[in-house]
């Protein structure tokens, strides 16, 4: 019967992934080590398509899959995001894995399917399908982690990673089947309707609340359940923590987003507090942990920490305005990460990639147009005016004054002062301090990604900021409309 | 005429100066010839440009000039608006006029990475001018911090010995105080649903919301002036940053903590304002007496202008509060005459630095014999900055010590004090300095001002002269705006004041 064929075009940028996905692997299979590059760049173009679906047939709310699936604005904009910055950190390691002489055609493979995951993640509408969603990510995100198999670290950071994240989705389950057991559905249009804003609801729930909130915590690596982070960003092969610090924390944050907002957004009164608890530390530990860093992956392990403080404010916030405003922080995250990272990935000296503060030493003199990008990436996460990235903190304060959390945006604005140090240092490094040694020439990709994402965070109050701000706008809009 | 975006233009002028010197390509000595050459003619272009503004300026009304608005966030209430009134148009003027000369400052001074400090020069000057321009807050908030960024390069790139610290130590300061009047901006927005200033401007906020605002937004605009006790950052910054560093922190950065308190503290947050008036003045009698007995004790030629700039602005905070005619003219006039003094005292020490390279006193001296010439020079700025009656210093003091008077006899003869001590520290430095006996070797070879230095003194030795001797056309630009600001400020007085009677009755 034509009615038992489900609705597939809420699903359709993953399906479209999906079958790429194992397309590819055929690829691979068969062209062994020297299709790499060709599977890197398909994967990235299939990534960019993908994305391109989301946003060409996925704008209306739709249920499908026995409400099991969900596509709508959030979803969307969510999608865009994660399948950009994958893309853009695939065609980046693409180019890493040559240099470096490990070309394995697993690892496109892998990104995809882990960009898979976090689009089912993003659309989930029920515990089950999230689990399912969660899992699809993590388990290629351990994978990858450890992808530099003969190197001591990178296999210690995939274990880490594996045994930490194992216990988070432990946790996760645990808080799922008890907010089944005690209001009756994993479902989130179901629960939506059970909840009363306001009416006291079980201890249960609560408690399972609190279980998914860590675990949620955890995969966003905010603290206190961060501490996995920094290994495995240190760890971890360079264009690896790219990417991990890219897509996989805004698909958990977006799916922070949805999973307390959609079931759970009447319970406000329940999970605010943890949830400022949760920022209010992120900010601080990413703040003062950064200070003391001179490994620049580690520093960006902390500094992503800090962010992910800053996003979870306009969650705490719990409006439909904070919801906006995370959704513009991480557009402005990503731009300024993915930059960031561009350059990480060029520190090559002498044959070998280094990881220093101190190796980037004088780089204003020796390449001059690189040290400037960093430097506006620096000022830009640091939150100056006109960066983008203090736009990205100004919606977010903006959200929690609005709310009245006043004292919420005070420790924000203060913490961001300490971050400030920080970001700082790198300046200083490269502009007040006489030269390392010159680092070889930055890959022709990497050029292209650093320069125009400094370009898009210098003019970003310009372009694309009144357009991202209508966009978070509908897509919160959308969360809160069901 | 009035149809171009002249405040636009004026703002972002600068920029095309910098996307021209990033173009330049060439062998080191091209690159570093024309870039000079480049950022003097935008920044003079952009000077001209600046004096449409002071002939177009209508005097009598107190309303927005040269207003422009344009979409910016849609749906937030936040817009591009600019216009200048009679407060804020002449710190234009002082930022367009000050910027070629900084850039001449700098012309044999600096010798390494001149195209990246002709371009942090010239990006300063868009965040200076766009900040005195801007009628939305945020806009105006933009501006303000972004001045952080070329600056704390030029000090940590270009500046002396302890450069890092000073830079990190100026960064810091100020954008922990700004980052407060962020969360103040917030509220504002919050409570006015928008970020217009002139619809801030006719807002009334809550009396108990004011208090908390005018605390946050003086974190911000204290640390800027910058007032007793956060001062700190000042003098180091002062003595590690080059002349030109220098000359545009004392010549306008500072003024834009002043500025702030006149744009927003005092006309938005009246009650607040009154209520802590008392405050104010305790810390300026303070800066202006301690800082000036601080600046006696110098050893360092710079660091004493920097401690007698804490003190000359300590008169500009006590004449915004007095809230009378005389004084809040008298402080516009003094922050327009200081940012020219002050700045052209720092040229001087540049001029001896370049030569001798070392600002302490002690290893000058008799300089009148060999440089009779700078002697002079030296002599007016000096005697400006005491006040001496005929140059622009007198003019801002008198009028705030008036407007003290009237309101509190007490805070008047403590500002007076400072001004004895002021004419004792500068003195004193003179006559260290260019007095005495000419008996070091390496100071009788000195030679005296070349025409380049000339060049750069001579438009200030002009203005300081016209300030002092015929005042009218400044004053008059800033009557209207002076007396609708008291006026106002009056009005929302009475009304609150009415309005806590009325409680009292029930």
């Amino acid at each position: 019967m034509a009615t038992d064929i489900p609705n597939l075009f809420p699903a359709l940028p993953e399906i479209f992934l999906a079958l790429v996905a194992m397309a590819l692997l055929m690829l691979g299979v068969f062209r062994k080590a020297e299709s790499t590059r060709l599977v890197g760049h398909l994967g990235a173009a299939a990534l960019v398509a993908a994305g391109a679906l989301a946003l060409a047939f996925g704008g209306l709310r739709t249920v499908t899959f026995g409400g099991l699936y969900i596509t709508d604005a959030f979803a969307v904009f969510a999608k865009v995001l994660v399948f950009g910055a994958s893309a853009v950190t695939l065609v980046l390691a693409v180019k890493w894995l040559e240099q470096e002489n490990v070309q394995r055609y697993e690892y496109p493979i892998l990104v995809l399917f882990a960009a898979l995951g976090m689009g089912a993640m993003v659309s989930a509408n029920d515990f089950l399908s999230l689990y399912v969603a969660l899992e699809t990510q993590s388990l290629s995100l351990y994978l990858i982690a450890a992808y530099q198999r003969d190197t001591v670290r990178s296999t210690e950071a995939g274990l880490k990673y594996f045994v930490l994240g194992a216990l988070a989705s432990g946790l996760f389950l645990y808080g799922a089947s008890l907010i089944y057991g005690f209001a009756g559905s994993t479902n989130f249009d179901v629960l939506a309707r059970g909840f009363v804003a306001g009416e006291p609801v079980s201890a249960g729930v609560v408690v399972g609340l609190v279980f998914i909130v860590c675990a949620l915590a955890f995969k966003c690596s905010a603290v206190p359940f961060h501490m996995w982070t920094p290994d495995v960003y240190e760890g971890a092969p360079t264009p690896v923590t790219a990417f991990f610090s890219v897509a996989p924390k805004a698909a958990a944050i977006a799916l922070f987003l949805r999973v307390m907002i959609a079931p759970f957004g009447d319970l406000l009164a329940q999970w605010q507090q943890v949830v400022v608890v949760i920022a209010v530390l992120s900010m601080l530990v990413g703040g003062l942990a950064a200070i003391v860093q001179t490994n620049i992956k580690r520093l960006m392990a902390y500094s992503s920490i800090g962010h992910v403080g800053y996003a979870l404010i306009g969650l705490a916030v719990g409006t439909e305005e904070g919801v906006s405003a995370v959704l513009i922080y991480l557009s402005v995250y990503l731009f300024m990460n993915v930059g960031t990272f561009a350059a990480i990935l060029s520190m090559r000296a002498n044959g070998r990639m280094v990881e220093g503060v101190a190796d980037l030493a004088g780089l204003s003199k020796t390449r001059p147009v690189m040290a400037a990008a960093v430097a506006t990436m620096m000022f830009s996460m640091a939150g100056i005016p006109p960066f983008a990235g203090f736009f990205g903190k100004f919606f977010v304060f903006k959200a929690a004054v609005d709310a009245g959390l006043i004292g919420l945006a005070v420790v924000g604005v203060l913490t961001s002062v300490v971050a400030a140090f920080y970001y700082l240092r790198i300046v200083k490094v490269l502009y007040f301090d006489d030269p390392a040694d010159q680092f070889e020439p930055m890959p022709p990709q990497a050029q292209l990604v650093l320069g125009i994402t400094s370009v898009a965070v210098v003019v970003f109050f310009l372009f694309p900021l009144p357009q991202v701000v209508v966009a978070a706008g509908n897509a919160a809009r959308a969360l809160f409309g069901a | 005429m009035t149809d171009w975006p002249l405040l636009s233009l004026v703002t972002f002028l600068p920029l095309v100066g910098v996307a021209f010197i990033l173009m330049i390509r060439g062998d080191e000595a091209v690159v570093v010839r024309n870039s000079r050459n480049v950022a003097l003619l935008t920044s003079c272009a952009t000077f001209v440009m600046s004096l449409f503004l002071w002939f177009g300026f209508q005097t009598g009304t107190a309303e927005f000039q040269f207003v422009e608005h344009a979409e910016w966030l849609p749906g937030t209430g936040i817009s591009y608006r600019m216009g200048v009134d009679g407060i804020s148009v002449l710190f234009v003027l002082l930022s367009t006029f000050l910027t070629p000369v900084c850039v001449l400052a700098g012309w044999t001074a600096i010798t390494t990475r001149v195209k990246e400090y002709m371009i942090a020069f010239l990006v300063l000057e868009t965040m200076m001018v766009g900040m005195f321009c801007a009628l939305d807050f945020m806009l105006f908030y933009m501006f303000f911090e972004g001045v952080l960024v070329p600056m704390f390069i030029l000090i940590g790139v270009w500046g002396g010995p302890r450069r890092i610290y000073a830079a990190f130590k100026f960064f810091l300061y100020t954008l922990a105080g700004s980052v407060l009047m962020l969360v103040a901006l917030l509220a504002m927005y919050f409570q006015a649903g928008t970020t217009d200033i002139p619809t801030l401007l006719h807002h009334a906020f809550a009396p108990e919301v004011q208090t908390w605002l005018w605390l946050a937004m003086f974190a911000s605009f204290a640390v800027k002036v910058p007032m007793w006790p956060v001062h700190t950052w000042l003098p180091d910054a002062h003595v590690e940053a080059p002349t030109a560093g220098s000359v545009i922190l004392a010549g306008v950065l500072l003024k834009m903590g002043a500025y702030g308190f006149l744009r927003f503290s005092v006309p938005m947050l009246p009650q607040a304002s009154a209520d802590f008036t008392p405050l104010i003045y305790a810390l300026s009698a303070v800066a202006v007496i301690y800082t000036s007995l601080v600046a006696l004790v110098q050893e360092d030629m710079k660091k004493l202008i920097a401690y007698s700039s804490v003190a000359h602005m300590g008169f500009v905070t006590i004449g915004i509060f007095t809230m009378t005619a005389q004084g809040v003219t008298g402080a516009l006039f003094q922050m327009l005459s200081h940012g020219v003094v002050a700045g052209a005292l720092f040229l001087c020490v540049g001029v001896i630095y370049d030569r001798l390279h070392t600002r302490e006193i002690a290893r000058y001296g008799g300089l009148v014999h060999r440089m009779p010439k700078y002697a002079a020079v030296f002599m007016l700025f000096m005697m400006a900055s005491v006040g001496l009656p005929g140059t622009s210093g007198f003019v801002g003091e008198l009028l705030v010590i008036l407007g003290a008077f009237q309101v509190n006899t007490v805070v008047a003869a403590l500002a007076a004090t400072g001004l004895i001590l002021g004419a004792a520290y500068m003195l004193f430095l003179y006559r260290r300095v260019v007095f005495g006996k000419l008996d070091k070797e390496d100071v009788k070879t000195m030679q005296d001002i070349t025409g380049r230095e000339m060049a750069m003194f001579a438009p200030l030795v002009v203005v300081v002269l016209w300030m002092g001797l015929y005042p009218a056309p400044f004053l008059d630009i800033m009557a209207a705006s002076v007396d609708n600001l008291i006026a106002n400020f009056e009005t929302a007085r009475a009304v609150a004041d009415a309005a806590s009677a009325a409680v009292a009755m029930k």
